[in-house]
């Protein structure tokens, strides 16, 4: 069995993850803070791929990323580089897919600080810097540790948008989900079940994970 | 020393308080929503009032005309808030180090350690906020906030996070943190025997702004207002109307009362414990009344009185006693004449 679709998938996930952590911390921080018609604006459309279906997220990419297109264009013909069809053009698609929840569980978790831990340090002397990593930031670790799994879970997962801008090359650009897809279609039942088995067993200890987390969490607030 | 002058809105809310304070307690009595912890949180810096001036110790903190408003770290008023607002992620100790980030690198430690030792904190040190009582919570917010060498303290309902039998052994140590602070001390609160017990000076807020203010023997002998006076704890309160020089009319009670109207008052109010039992005796503001209800409180007696002559609906007239004078003076009939003594009877407007 060849494993570089698990290797593949496991480092489009991982990435993609990385690229979001950031991303939705960052647009969390800043929407939890704007004023509410920019937030209602804001929120809509940075939570949008979690209900679009991830082909139609797949299709408005390659409007802009395909070689035809505004920017894959311009890629091409200043780098030589094609956005579409590598293994990494995968992680364009899984970071829009997953943004989403990375994005609400870090405003949960920004929203739901108590202001008032803010103020309390400010009046005593210490640095707005120092209050974002050292209180607000601790506090809502929980939210956001919670966010990066699901986000990480979701990433294995990604097939829509990933067929259609990677596509299926076999130890280019296949991932687990499209392989167990290929391999179904070509009635290769007996690999295409082993791939299902390794894709849940990931999804199992990533989602027993975050289930520890949370409840670690609740016992910390009932505390409180 | 700390003046205060600022005027803000806020939606509809507008806060417009005005008052000065030496090295002294001064407490801001008021119903909940009445801007006291608003004005605590303008002179701390953070919310920003539209106009006026707070001056602390010759330091400008905010000065609307100059355009100066100095952030909250820069303005050394410590302030407890009614939670506490312990940081939740960090220890006892850890919490209270965090207080100490003006001193200088070197001594922070050590300040740091002695005041774990002032507040008998030792042995909690390791703890984190949600495995202290709530006593032991006030004891970190308040070293904290001490370490932080604040220059005035402000006190946020101090005891309304904590159970009513564990109040009176913190408010031991609370005064005692008071006596021993060398400047300005605010405590905000609703509650009128704390208050009495922690200020110097009294501040009465209501709707935003100051009522009325005073020493605390002034306030509570003579409120002037009716807020003053409910927030004092009167609660015999009617409407007054003059009948002519020496003489008013007790429009809720429904009787005549003799006593000279001031010209600002327009509510004549007694303390349910300045009604005197008249007996037999002859004089003036005596009235024969029906015992209504008589309600038993732990320690003493309530007995909600109606004058005899008073029209139907009228408001009943509380009377406040010991136990044992109650079980003196009840002779187990339904009546019985008491005396509104004139110069306990408090003129509001």
């Amino acid at each position: 069995m060849d494993l570089y679709p698990l290797w593949n998938s496991v480092r489009i996930a991982g990435i993609s993850t990385a690229i979001v952590f950031f991303a939705g911390i960052s647009s969390a921080y800043c929407t939890a803070k704007a004023p509410r018609p920019v937030k209602a604006v804001l929120d809509v459309v940075l939570t949008l791929p979690l209900v679009l279906p991830p082909t139609v997220a797949g299709y408005l990419l390659l409007r802009i990323l395909g070689p035809k297109r505004i920017i894959g264009r311009w890629f091409l013909a200043s780098f030589g580089i094609r956005l579409t069809m590598t293994w990494w053009s995968a992680i364009f698609a899984t970071s829009v897919v997953i943004f989403p929840l990375m994005y609400r569980t870090a405003r949960g978790a920004f929203e739901s600080f108590d202001e008032t831990l803010a103020h309390c340090a400010k009046t005593l002397g210490l640095s707005d810097t120092y209050i974002f990593w050292r209180i607000r930031m601790p506090f809502c670790r929980p939210g956001i540790m919670a966010g990066t799994v699901l986000a990480f879970a979701r990433a294995l997962g990604e097939y829509g948008a990933t067929s259609m801008i990677s596509g299926y090359t076999p130890g280019r650009t296949a991932t687990i989900s499209t392989t167990v897809y290929q391999l179904w279609r070509t009635n290769d039942d007996v690999l295409a079940f082993k791939w299902v088995m390794v894709n849940m067993s990931i999804s199992f200890a990533v989602l027993l994970a975050l289930n520890m987390l949370e409840t670690k969490n609740k016992n910390a607030v009932s505390k409180r | 020393m700390l003046s205060v002058s600022v005027d803000a809105l806020f939606g509809t809310f507008r806060l417009n308080v005005n008052f000065e304070a030496g090295n002294e307690t001064l407490a801001l009595l008021g119903a909940s929503g009445c801007g006291k912890s608003m004005t605590l949180k303008a002179v701390a810096g953070i919310i920003t009032p539209d106009t006026g001036r707070i001056v602390l110790n010759g330091r400008v903190l905010f000065d609307s005309s100059r355009r100066i408003s100095l952030p909250p770290q820069k303005r050394r008023c410590g302030l407890m808030f009614q939670n506490y607002a312990l940081f939740p992620q960090m220890t006892a100790e850890q919490n209270i180090y965090a207080g100490t980030s003006r001193l200088p690198e070197s001594e922070r430690r050590k300040e740091a350690e002695s005041m774990l030792e002032a507040f008998g904190l030792m042995d909690l040190r390791g703890h984190y906020p949600h495995q202290l009582s709530g006593g032991q919570q006030q004891r970190v917010a308040l070293a904290r906030m001490l370490v932080s060498r604040p220059e005035v303290i402000m006190l946020d309902e101090p005891f309304s996070a904590l159970d009513t039998h564990l109040r009176f052994r913190t408010e031991q140590e609370v005064r005692k943190v008071i006596r021993d602070f060398a400047g300005t001390v605010i405590v905000v609160s609703h509650d009128r025997d704390e208050v009495f017990r922690f200020a110097d000076r009294i501040a009465v807020m209501s709707e935003g702004r100051i009522e009325a203010a005073g020493t605390k023997h002034e306030i509570f002998a003579d409120p002037k207002t009716r807020t003053a006076a409910v927030l004092t704890g009167c609660k015999n309160i009617s409407r007054a109307e003059r009948i002519s020089d020496g003489e008013i009319y007790a429009a809720d009670w429904g009787i005549r009362l003799s006593l000279h109207m001031k010209d600002y008052a327009r509510f004549a109010g007694i303390r349910m414990h300045d009604i005197e039992f008249a007996g037999d005796s002859d004089g003036e503001n005596i009235f024969a009344c029906n015992i209504a209800e008589v309600v038993e409180n732990a320690f003493s007696f309530v007995v909600m009185l109606t004058p005899l002559d008073a029209p139907e609906g009228n408001m009943l007239i509380g009377w406040e006693m010991a136990k044992d004078e109650w079980r003196k003076i009840h002779s187990g009939s339904g009546m019985l004449r008491v005396q509104l003594p004139a110069h306990k009877i408090l003129q509001l407007s």
